[in-house]
């Protein structure tokens, strides 16, 4: 009797792990997915958006960080990753392929207090790397700089590094986990300094000019304003996307949406 | 009476299979956060580990020491208990022993409301208003600090503490008060030397509680402490806890910096089974 009443409850068991098992499985015909940085969204959402309205393909975007997206496309749980850094030499061995979709500048960012308009990027490289740490030193107040940095990992961080060469000598005193923390941090104290896509800057912060360019679409595409970074989409060679995907890509990658890409604030690679 | 012994039989294993879906998902997570946490901790050594004094987890020699963590929470948690456990515990009394039954009820809703306050708008709040504060008052250069974070932990923790001292204080046996009264001892003697040491295993489970709730917050404290991998060696410096340490890097990491981030949780998940421990303990101990 004892046994019978286990077996049902083992039958039960079975049943409803079978359910949840059922619900794994999900088609990718008729929708394009995109996984990754954070720092595109403004862009693929503006992209995204007009390619549902114009195909009726649906589409949809995971804002999980360039690592993640990399991942997601190695693992295949999307069509297209989203990176907003060059690929690495060991992910492009993986069978990665990356295409550049635009090029963001990353602004410097500074409270709009603070009367310092213009830095070079050796100033720069050296306030992150603490050499340079009262703002009178570069021609500002008598203040402590409060450096407002991202997390380890973030695109933006890594952006920003690699460009001013201060990889791993960052002496930061708040690490935040996002494009608005930072600019909100950097509102609030005077003596901060932070760093962030141009797109995303807004008028509770001044962007200083870096040797003496200020960050604009010109600036950008020509490679004068020096602080910026490529926008990637990252899809395995030799792996046929679906017919969506194809499409999805053929579209953003198109001239038809350089007007759409610019709105987002960032600058067409073609 | 056959058809109702197996409808009786049918519903007795639906509920079993209800019952077991929440062991299951225990299991489930202490399983999958050893075997994704061990290969680091393999990996680094664990003294390494443990005691590094230095993160640098994307750096080109990476360095995957969780010292600064494992300190940082444990003073943020400390710290948030020196401040909070007395503001709670006087409370706590207060709304259980003296206030009028309509200030109880006010007060008792205006703490229920405070514990249900997402935390990330303490977060906000805390990052709007607490950090450039604590630059003003303190004249340092930035707030985001351990000194926000214990703040921020200090408030968050009160409601959970309150509300369990009251539970406790509330079962003392009024006979108890009414004999120390009849003795000649004044209501505040009565109150701290017959109903708390009644309710102190209560109110012990009550700081535990508080402990838990603190050594596990992540996004509140993740606005205000400024996430840089210090040392905690001062009360205003920039630090990251054990919680954040997870949660800020997990999105972009790959390879041994995000087994390492397992290990983090692995270890988190270890002081919140010991904490739980101590939990079951003080209340087992209420009830006999």
């Amino acid at each position: 009797m004892k046994f019978k009443k286990l077996i049902t409850v083992m039958v039960i068991a079975v049943l409803a792990l079978s359910a949840f098992v059922g619900c794994g499985a999900k088609d990718n015909t008729e929708a394009v997915s995109t996984d990754g940085s954070t720092s595109m969204e403004k862009v693929i959402g503006a992209l995204g958006e007009s390619f549902q309205n114009e195909t009726g393909i649906s589409f949809t975007y995971n804002p999980t960080g360039s690592g993640s997206g990399i991942q997601a496309v190695q693992e295949g749980r999307c069509d297209i990753g989203l990176s907003s850094r060059d690929l690495k030499d060991e992910e492009k061995a993986a069978g990665l392929e990356g295409t550049v979709l635009a090029y963001d500048g990353i602004a410097i960012v500074v409270n709009p207090e603070n009367p310092v308009e213009d830095l070079s990027l050796e100033q720069i490289a050296k306030i992150y790397k603490g050499e340079i740490t009262n703002w009178s030193e570069v021609g500002g107040n008598d203040a402590e700089i409060v450096l407002i940095g991202r997390e380890a990992g973030s695109g933006t961080r890594d952006g920003f590094e690699s460009i001013t060469e201060t990889e791993d000598l960052c002496k930061y005193r708040q690490e935040l986990t996002s494009t608005g923390d930072v600019i909100t941090t950097v509102s609030q104290n005077p003596g901060a300094i932070g760093y962030a896509s141009v797109a995303s800057v807004k008028d509770t912060v001044k962007a200083v000019t870096v040797d003496g360019i200020a960050a604009t679409e010109e600036t950008i595409l020509d490679g004068s304003y020096v602080v910026q970074r490529p926008f990637v989409l990252v899809t395995m060679a030799g792996t046929e996307l679906s017919e969506a995907a194809q499409n999805f890509f053929d579209y953003i990658t198109s001239d038809e949406v350089k007007e759409i890409i610019l709105d987002a604030g960032v600058v067409p690679a073609k | 009476m056959k058809k109702n012994q197996t409808l009786e039989k049918i519903v007795h294993g639906i509920f079993l299979l209800m019952g077991l879906i929440t062991v299951g998902c225990v299991l489930l997570i202490t399983v999958y956060l050893i075997i994704s946490g061990i290969p680091a901790i393999k990996e680094i050594g664990i003294i390494d580990f443990m005691f590094g004094k230095e993160w640098a987890s994307t750096a080109a020699e990476p360095k995957y020491g969780i010292l600064p963590f494992i300190l940082t929470s444990i003073y943020g948690t400390a710290g948030a208990i020196v401040i909070g456990v007395p503001v709670g515990f006087m409370t706590a009394v207060y709304l259980s022993k003296m206030a009028q039954p309509k200030v109880k009820a006010t007060m008792e809703s205006a703490v229920s409301l405070l514990a249900g306050i997402p935390s990330v708008v303490y977060g906000l709040v805390g990052m709007l208003v607490l950090v450039p504060g604590i630059r003003k008052i303190f004249g340092v250069p930035d707030g985001a600090s351990l000194l926000a974070a214990i703040i921020v932990l200090a408030i968050m923790i009160l409601p959970s503490i309150i509300k369990m001292s009251i539970t406790a204080l509330d079962a003392v046996p009024k006979e108890y008060e009414d004999a120390s009264l009849a003795l000649g001892a004044t209501p505040i003697e009565t109150y701290f030397k017959v109903s708390v040491p009644a309710a102190k295993s209560g109110i012990a489970a009550a700081v535990v509680l508080g402990v838990g709730r603190a050594i596990g917050e992540a996004m509140a404290v993740m606005m205000v402490a400024g996430n840089v991998p210090n040392m905690p060696d001062s009360l205003f410096q920039s630090v990251r806890f054990l919680t954040t340490a997870v949660a800020s890097e997990m999105s972009y990491s790959s390879g041994l910096q995000q087994q390492a981030l397992f290990s983090i949780a692995l270890v988190l998940f270890v002081f919140i089974m010991m904490i739980n421990a101590a939990l079951n303990f003080f209340l087992k101990r209420e009830k006999e």
